[in-house]
């Protein structure tokens, strides 16, 4: 049986599961008949022209976990920012672990999925909110809102602020030899509010993990929203991400994506300006080795006028790693006065390795200013000598070149201790001791 | 300390340097001056080992040393500094953690252990103060946004730190406004000993009023074509480069 007819088999049992006189479940069903006539997507779609899903479906992934699993927080405590206090909302193998999470209702709800869900005081939320930004024809996507059941609940209301960082970790135990993890996350933040969110996907053993994620962020009149997604997972775990963001009036939405492991990313980013002077933000820094692809699919929609769009995405290519950017941007008539860049640089430091970049722009008013650009290159041989006639050896040499090429991205991380986690991060990846905490 | 012997070396085919002798003794200061385009960069870049220059004939020793299989890193570890006529902007690597990763490296090939941090935080202060270099600057990202003179400036304090037996400054007075081209011929003539060497490319003699040559010699097509004294310097300045590319083609 192929991956597509499991998951249609499997939509039967997961019904037994879940309240279907709910109106969520309304939703679901709809979703299921869209994935049920797309089924995954294939490369004879432009979209996924570069990224190929076709070694993933020949997997014969669990849909649900066979059991509860738990795991001791010092055997995973390295990949929570734990040099700081955070609220943590953490999931093993697709289920809450409260064991391993701290959650509040404390004048903000920082919670589950499940909960909003299912409890009746949520009900007014969701029915305003749960896959009114989501696509309701990306295959995916809908495959996703078809299975959601958990993941993450942030509600933060108006003028408030948590005093503390949300991280979201997804643990795969590999209990299961393979499993597919579809978590749905739902982040609601009122006018004038602000939330920071540090999301973390870790299989911890080199069974085989497909994660399906969506995450719905709705940023009301200037709210606040700063989201980091840290890719750095195992060799044999795939994940596909799909946010989707609506943004009001003077809202400032950044999202930070470091990917710098993974067998398989591909990172679809879309962002909906309904509101006039909105910030959108989408920064990443791609760091890849051995067989590893990363594709990063952003769009963003400018649909009103006076708004600002910012994209930087720079990339490191070593080994036969291959890599995707594509960002669309697009203009609609009356969005007047949009000030949109976008930036893609890329760096391949092996013969094998490969990059495609596309940037795609579609506007349709006058007065705006939109700008582009997109490089391929190699490190600069006179730099590098630069600093080698100082003394710092070529390998080292290069790495603090390519740190310094990625470094400009690090600047927008408002979190310190994440930042300096992520500056280390990069130098592991680059596989050297640079001898000081950059 | 420094022996160059018939030295050829082309870059893409095309010969620079046509057999360039030059000894730089101990204690010695040597002015290398010339057209543009005559060779001067490449003679720098060559010693301190730029691998885009193939080296077709001749040699460079270091202390009885060739040079011809050493690392541009190595050739540093051994005493050799450039200092770059466009220094290269590092963004995100503040001056004083470049200059750490550049003495520790140097410390390590030496079998030693990193410097102790209180010591290097009193070598940069003291290297700084003698450069007047605000201690602000060092926490800047290396050459970003600096103006020429801020980046020559920060050439000559990393010379400082770093000690180096053989220095080589490549057009370190352009960019310099008259004040900047006294301090850091201040602090090169300070880091002057009778046991280390130093060999300015200019093309003007300006440089040279405050960093006294002990030897000039003028460079042309790739090769010396006359050495002197410091009075060549001023004969240069005077007469321009025409009456001696004149005199070498006859």
């Amino acid at each position: 049986m192929d991956l597509k007819d499991k998951l249609i088999s499997s939509f039967m049992a997961f019904e037994n599961n879940v309240d279907i006189e709910h109106s969520v479940h309304d939703v679901r069903t709809e979703a299921m008949k869209n994935f049920e006539l797309k089924g995954f997507p294939t490369k004879k779609e432009e979209a996924w022209k570069y990224t190929s899903l076709n070694s993933i479906q020949k997997v014969d992934f669990s849909i649900f976990p066979r059991e509860e699993n738990t795991l001791e927080y010092k055997d995973v405590k390295k990949y929570f920012l734990h040099e700081i206090d955070s609220y943590k909302i953490v999931f093993v193998d697709g289920i809450y672990s409260s064991y391993l999470s701290e959650t509040t209702h404390d004048g903000v709800d920082i919670c589950l999925m499940s909960a909003a869900l299912t409890k009746p005081m949520y009900k007014a939320v969701i029915d305003v909110y749960f896959n009114k930004v989501a696509s309701k024809d990306e295959s995916l996507t809908t495959l996703n809102t078809a299975f959601s059941r958990e993941g993450a609940y942030i509600y933060i209301p108006k003028n408030k602020m948590p005093k503390k960082p949300i991280e979201i970790i997804h643990f795969a135990t590999g209990n299961e030899a393979s499993i597919l993890l579809q978590p749905r996350n739902l982040v609601i933040v009122e006018e004038n509010a602000e939330v920071q969110i540090i999301e973390r996907h870790q299989s911890l053993t080199s069974n085989e993990v497909l994660t399906n994620s969506v995450t719905e962020i709705f940023a009301a009149k200037s709210a606040i929203v700063d989201y980091y997604k840290i890719q750095n997972d195992a060799a044999t775990a795939s994940l596909i991400d799909n946010t989707y963001v609506d943004q009001k009036d003077k809202s400032l939405v950044k999202v930070h994506t470091f990917s710098f492991g993974g067998k398989l990313t591909r990172n679809n980013l879309n962002f909906y300006q309904n509101g006039e002077y909105i910030d959108s933000t989408m920064k990443g820094v791609t760091i890849l080795g051995d067989k590893q692809h990363v594709d990063h699919h952003t769009l963003v929609h400018h649909i009103q006028p006076n708004c600002e769009s910012h994209q930087d995405y720079k990339s490191i290519y070593g080994d036969s790693s291959t890599g995707v950017f594509n960002g669309k941007i697009i203009v609609d008539k009356i969005a007047q006065k949009t000030n949109a860049f976008q930036q893609n640089n890329n760096i391949l430091v092996s013969d094998k390795a490969t990059i495609n970049s596309k940037p795609q722009l579609e506007i349709f008013a006058d007065d705006v200013k939109c700008s582009h650009g997109c490089t391929i290159g190699q490190l600069d041989e006179d730099a590098l000598f630069y600093l080698q006639s100082r003394g710092i050896p070529k390998k080292e040499a290069r790495a603090l070149l390519m740190y310094a090429f990625a470094n400009n991205v690090l600047e927008s991380v408002r979190i310190p201790e994440l930042k300096t986690r992520i500056n280390r991060l990069i130098a592991k990846k680059l596989g050297v001791n640079l001898g000081f905490d950059l | 300390m420094l022996k160059i012997e018939n030295l050829h070396a082309s870059v893409e085919d095309k010969e620079i340097l046509r057999g360039i002798n030059l000894e730089v003794k101990a204690g010695e200061v040597h002015a290398i001056m010339g057209p543009n385009g005559s060779g001067k960069s490449t003679l720098a870049s060559v010693i301190a080992g730029k691998e885009e220059f193939e080296v077709t004939e001749g040699s460079v020793q270091l202390e009885g040393e060739d040079l011809e299989e050493t690392s541009p890193e190595e050739r540093a570890h051994k005493g050799v500094f450039l200092s770059f006529q466009y220094p290269v902007e590092i963004p995100g690597v503040s001056v004083t953690n470049f200059m750490k990763t550049a003495i520790n490296e140097s410390r390590k090939a030496r079998g030693l252990e990193d410097m102790p941090a209180k010591d290097m935080l009193k070598l940069i202060r003291e290297k700084s103060e003698m450069l007047e270099i605000d201690r602000k600057f060092l926490s800047r990202s290396l050459n970003q946004g600096f103006s020429g003179g801020e980046k020559k400036r920060n050439e000559i304090f990393q010379m400082a730190m770093l000690e180096p037996k053989l220095a080589i400054l490549d057009e370190t007075d352009s960019g310099l406004d008259i004040d900047a081209l006294r301090i850091v011929a201040n602090g090169v003539n300070k880091l002057k000993s009778k046991d280390n060497a130093v060999i300015v490319i200019t093309h003007y003699q300006r440089l040279l009023d405050y960093i006294v040559p002990d030897f000039v010699h003028v460079l042309h097509n790739g090769k010396i074509v006359k050495s002197g004294g410091k009075e060549l310097a001023l004969e240069l300045e005077e007469k321009g480069y025409d009456w001696l590319k004149q005199e070498t083609a006859v």
